[in-house]
């Protein structure tokens, strides 16, 4: 299968709705075939890459810690990036600033960056294609 | 002739707007294009026969291929689909958006 | 040549107070100014941005006041204007709401529903907001 470049634009903070998990379900297909992946974040997902997520118990199902195990979008980029480069495939993961500023979120995954629109609009012309996933 | 894939995330239960986006898929179908639906989260709730999913079993007579994400039906235990729709996977949305087809998310 | 863009804006008035900007029609117009060419459809409730004549004055919360409230219609002339963004606005959605065509800020295009999926052909890409 040739190599592709897509580009995926996500809005959703983490833990607020199905779209982040839909996102990983299709970063992960991609990341599989070793596609190479610019991901845009904006707005409240420029949060699922802060790397001061912490995991918790689960105290209403008696789950400790550990027993919870419970996802946080920092490990899913970190295992998204990580399979790409399994795969030979490049990912440039991008925080619009202005976003990561107002939200104070300015720790990242190691393996993503602070960017700009001029970064979405530069992957753009540099992709196969590109998928925008709005928030509602 | 060109070819679309129209992801349907919301349910028409909830939302007003999700018909305004099967008549998109039906527009561009009507206007030569290849065009798949692919419904998706909450989008399957109306893929059980049901009383929107005669809506959906129409368009997939007009010629759109109307899909359902299995992951997203498995999560809601749906196992019986209306007329016309047809599980599948996530991979739907990588392969169109590798073949280059425009690939728009509701 | 950048690739032409069609964005269709649905969602409206969501966060707008706080970030004093509709963050979609912002980053269209961020991205345009890095070379990007952009046309913007709006429609559902996103068709009201084309009202002229909207906007309150800035959110007080005790003796915080906010000095930059948002004026969407200003926005919206600031597009077609400014940064040579065409915007179109969908007849029915306007007529489903009650709003005149000659309610509207100058310079925006009136398009028909059905009408929208002719113009997709036009488009390297179709981004639905």
């Amino acid at each position: 299968m040739s190599k592709k470049t897509l580009t995926i634009a996500l809005m959703d903070p983490p833990y607020e709705s199905e779209n982040a998990t839909t996102a990983f379900r299709i970063l992960d297909v991609a990341a599989r075939r070793g596609y190479n992946l610019n991901v845009f974040t904006y707005e409240g997902a420029v949060s699922m890459a802060f790397v001061r997520q912490a995991a918790h118990p689960n105290p209403v199902h008696g789950k400790d810690l550990a027993q919870e195990n419970h996802p946080t979008t920092k490990d899913q980029i970190a295992a998204v990036l990580a399979e790409a480069e399994k795969n030979g495939g490049k990912v440039d993961w991008v925080n619009c600033g202005m976003c990561v500023d107002e939200r104070g979120v300015n720790e990242f995954v190691p393996g993503t960056r602070r960017g700009s629109p001029g970064d979405f609009h530069a992957f753009v012309e540099a992709s196969d294609n590109v998928l925008v996933i709005p928030t509602k | 002739m060109a070819q679309y894939l129209l992801i349907e995330s919301r349910d028409p239960f909830e939302s007003n707007d999700v018909h305004y986006y099967y008549d998109l898929a039906k527009g561009l179908a009507e206007a030569g294009n290849q065009v798949t639906l692919f419904l998706a989260q909450n989008g399957v709730l109306s893929a059980r026969p049901c009383m929107h999913s005669t809506s959906l079993s129409a368009l997939s007579k007009s010629g759109v291929t109307v899909l359902a994400d299995d992951f997203s039906l498995k999560e809601r235990g749906i196992a019986k689909l209306a007329e016309g729709i047809a599980a599948a996977p996530i991979d739907v949305v990588v392969d169109h958006l590798a073949a280059g087809n425009k690939v728009l998310w509701h | 040549m950048a690739k032409k863009t069609l964005n269709i804006v649905e969602s409206a008035y969501r966060a707008v107070m706080e970030e004093q900007d509709d963050t979609i029609l912002w980053l269209l117009a961020a991205m345009q100014g890095a070379g990007a060419e952009h046309t913007v459809v709006l429609r559902g409730n996103a068709v009201n941005y084309a009202v002229a004549g909207q906007g309150v004055p800035g959110l007080t919360v005790g003796e915080w006041k906010q000095t930059q409230a948002p004026k969407m219609d200003r926005d919206v002339v600031d597009l077609i204007e400014n940064r040579k963004i065409p915007v179109y606005v969908i007849t029915e959605d306007l007529a489903d709401r009650g709003i005149d065509h000659s309610e509207l800020v100058p310079g925006v295009q009136l398009l028909s529903r059905t009408d929208l999926p002719s113009l997709f052909g036009d488009y390297a890409l179709v981004s639905h907001w």
